[in-house]
């Protein structure tokens, strides 16, 4: 069957059953709305925590990064899964004791304040919203490749689908249709991986693929990737050359924030007893992991089959890079949504692809063999949907891959507009605006927020930040600074007051943000940024994506020095911690 | 959930040792092991690199899971030895 009808006809049927699901499991009741009933069991609440929390930027960004910089992105790997230990320990079985619906209900009570639950629904937006771009951003891409149009278009399509989507369901349909999503989105991860493997090195399991010889040689991947990527003036795959801080401080501000993000926590909040929180957050990190060992598998595996589509002859001979007009079918494809982009320099009606910012290697080039410059550039986000069609597997398997990243895309849309709008209708809305809201008023208010966040999304998602797995990192770095730190103070620091808190939760969010605009724009409008993003203008080398890590300082600190300058917190506080530490009687906290 | 008092305060300074002890793990492995000693790792060669590099692309994701299903089994048994499990 032809390409094109069978990514509709895949793409389709994955479509009509989460919509099918989601009629099935309709949302009645708000309690039914933002925490299922508290009725999921650990294993299907871990599955389901696996697909609202890996979304575009693992599945079709992530590996893309790694492929294009090698070890040192592992950060990405690294910091997403360790983030569970934090949540695990720190975090999840305090908050499902605690039994409240929203994370601003636990810091607005904690902290005895409105005004400390006003600073985290902002805290929550910001970091909801910035998370949602980067979505918007995978859903375009994907989009764009299966329907054939620009990325702009791509994305409107997309922000039109994941409206219907977020709109009709709320969590209960949301936990079950994650099911199915996790299903889809992990098969179609691992297929084509398995496929490549067994190609490139006989394994067929890719994450011992990654460190296996070539087959039918003597030679490893690694070494033979580290080769191919360095003979065109690339850094190598394996070696470490960016700063070694700013990487420990992107790994801590991607672990914190994982912990921090309030789609992920509110998750915690729907399993029946303590003890299955904990359970939960295993089951999560475990099919989680599924995709997080495949992920540099995948990418090391694709950067080696691009460079020898490109390069299928030595490098600096007169016909070692490809024939432009040989380019493979998905060349062509990805060319027709501009994410792909060819410019013959020298015109020799060959593609050199090589690294131009390496300024020896390219002077040589331009010397010994005519090169004027690097003529192609390929987008990063698309390299995991092209990935089976560059390695040439069957149809079917290209058509999986697609579903699969509107899979990973949509759901974690939709958990992320949840959050945001339970934010705004539960804790701003029915806490104190308008607290004899009807329970129909308050589910349409959620419904109005989530059509508000989604339009500013897509708006914002036409000239994204970054790729969209670096904007995600950007909205976890926004978590770690501001939610995170508030939450463990609240449950390890009994002394932490309201005003300390309030004052912590500012300062981190702000010292983030302004760090964040100063260098990608203000309120990542393109343009309005004072420094160009790049490592020399960084201070002390720490880019944007790690700011996070020291927001979370300069948040724990001021809340720290505050608090001891300020009242002690008042009895019935302290008792409320001490309940929260022990798991008896959580069931009954779900009465509030 | 009146209960001892003392009981309350062994079970959570158990709890915060356990943590401890997972917490100084969990760095070990990511920042540890992947980051800051891959250079004195570098001899230990796996499949065309070094231990460094598996940890920070494999090794690390495999101890978290380990680490948070000790955590669980941990303290559900001491929820129960102090009485705390619902």
């Amino acid at each position: 069957m032809e390409l094109q009808t069978l990514i509709y006809l895949v793409v389709g049927a994955t479509f009509a059953l989460y919509i099918a699901i989601a009629i099935w499991a309709k949302a009645g009741t708000t309690g039914e709305f933002y925490a299922a009933g508290r009725g999921v069991p650990p294993v299907m609440n871990g599955m389901a925590t696996a697909a609202d929390w890996m979304s575009a930027a693992s599945f079709i960004s992530m590996a893309g990064l790694i492929a294009f910089v090698g070890y040192d992105n592992s950060s990405f790997l690294m910091g997403w899964t360790g983030g569970y230990v934090l949540l695990a320990c720190l975090l999840a079985p305090y908050l499902r004791k605690f039994g409240k619906y929203t994370v601003p209900e636990f810091i607005g009570d904690r902290f005895y304040s409105q005004s400390a639950r006003v600073i985290a629904v902002i805290c929550l937006i910001v970091a909801s919203v910035t998370y949602v771009i980067g979505q918007m951003t995978g859903v375009g891409v994907t989009f764009a490749r299966f329907l054939q149009v620009d990325a702009a278009t791509g994305l409107y399509i997309g922000a039109a689908i994941v409206f219907v989507y977020a709109v009709l369901g709320g969590m209960k349909g949301i936990t079950y249709t994650q099911v199915a999503q996790y299903i889809v989105l992990i098969t179609a991860y691992t297929i084509p991986a398995i496929f490549i493997s067994l190609n490139i090195t006989g394994n067929f399991l890719p994450p011992l693929g990654l460190f296996s010889n070539i087959s039918g040689t003597e030679v490893p991947l690694l070494v033979r990737l580290d080769q191919v990527v360095t003979d065109l003036g690339f850094n190598s795959y394996t070696g470490h050359h960016t700063n070694t801080l700013n990487m420990v401080l992107f790994t801590l501000s991607l672990m914190i924030g994982t912990a921090g993000l309030p789609h992920v926590i509110i998750r915690f909040f729907t399993v029946p007893k303590v003890a299955d929180a904990r359970w939960s957050a295993g089951w999560a990190l475990v099919f989680i992991a599924l995709l997080y060992l495949t992920a540099p598998a995948v990418g090391a595996m694709a950067r080696l089959n691009v460079m020898n589509t490109v390069q299928p002859g030595p490098v600096g001979a007169e016909d070692g890079s490809l024939l432009y007009e040989e380019r493979p079918d998905w060349f062509q494809t990805w060319e027709q949504t501009g994410l792909i982009q060819y410019e013959d320099k020298n015109g020799d009606g060959r593609i050199q692809f090589y690294n131009e910012s390496n300024t020896d290697f390219a002077q040589m080039a331009q010397e010994e063999w005519g090169w004027q410059g690097n003529e192609l550039n390929i987008n990063q986000d698309i390299l995991v949907l092209a990935n089976p069609e560059i390695a040439q597997l069957p149809n079917w398997v290209i058509a999986l891959v697609a579903a699969g990243g509107l899979a990973a895309a949509l759901s974690t849309a939709a958990g992320l507009l949840l959050a945001i709008s339970s934010a705004i209708s539960h804790d701003l809305l029915k806490g104190m605006l308008a607290k004899n809201i009807s329970e129909q008023g308050e589910l349409w208010a959620a419904r109005i927020a989530m059509t508000f966040a989604i339009v500013l999304a897509t708006y914002l998602g036409l000239n994204p930040p970054g790729f969209a797995a670096q904007t995600v990192a950007l909205a976890f770095g926004i978590a770690a600074a501001s939610i995170f730190p508030a939450l463990m103070m609240g449950i390890f620091f009994p002394r932490i007051n309201n005003v300390g808190a309030s004052l912590g939760m500012l300062s981190g969010l702000l010292f983030t943000v302004v760090y964040i605009f100063i260098y990608k724009g203000w309120f990542f409008l393109p343009g309005t940024n004072q420094f160009p993003d790049t490592a020399e203008y960084w201070v002390l080398g720490i880019s944007p994506l790690s700011i996070g890590s020291i927001g979370a300082l300069v948040n724990f600190g001021v809340a720290y020095f505050v608090s001891q300058a300020t009242q002690e917190p008042p009895q019935e506080i302290q008792e409320l911690v001490e309940s929260v530490r022990v798991p008896r009687g959580a069931g009954a906290a779900t009465d509030h | 959930m009146r209960q001892d008092n003392t009981d309350a305060v062994a079970y959570w300074s158990a709890n915060l040792k356990l943590i401890r002890n997972i917490l100084i793990v969990w760095v070990l492995v990511s920042f540890g092991g992947g980051i800051l000693f891959r250079p004195l790792l570098s001899g230990i060669a796996v499949g065309g690199t070094d231990l460094g590099f598996w940890f920070a692309q494999q090794g690390s994701i495999v101890v978290f899971i380990v680490l948070i299903f000790y955590y669980a089994f941990r303290m559900n048994a001491l929820d129960r030895k102090f009485g705390a499990d619902e």
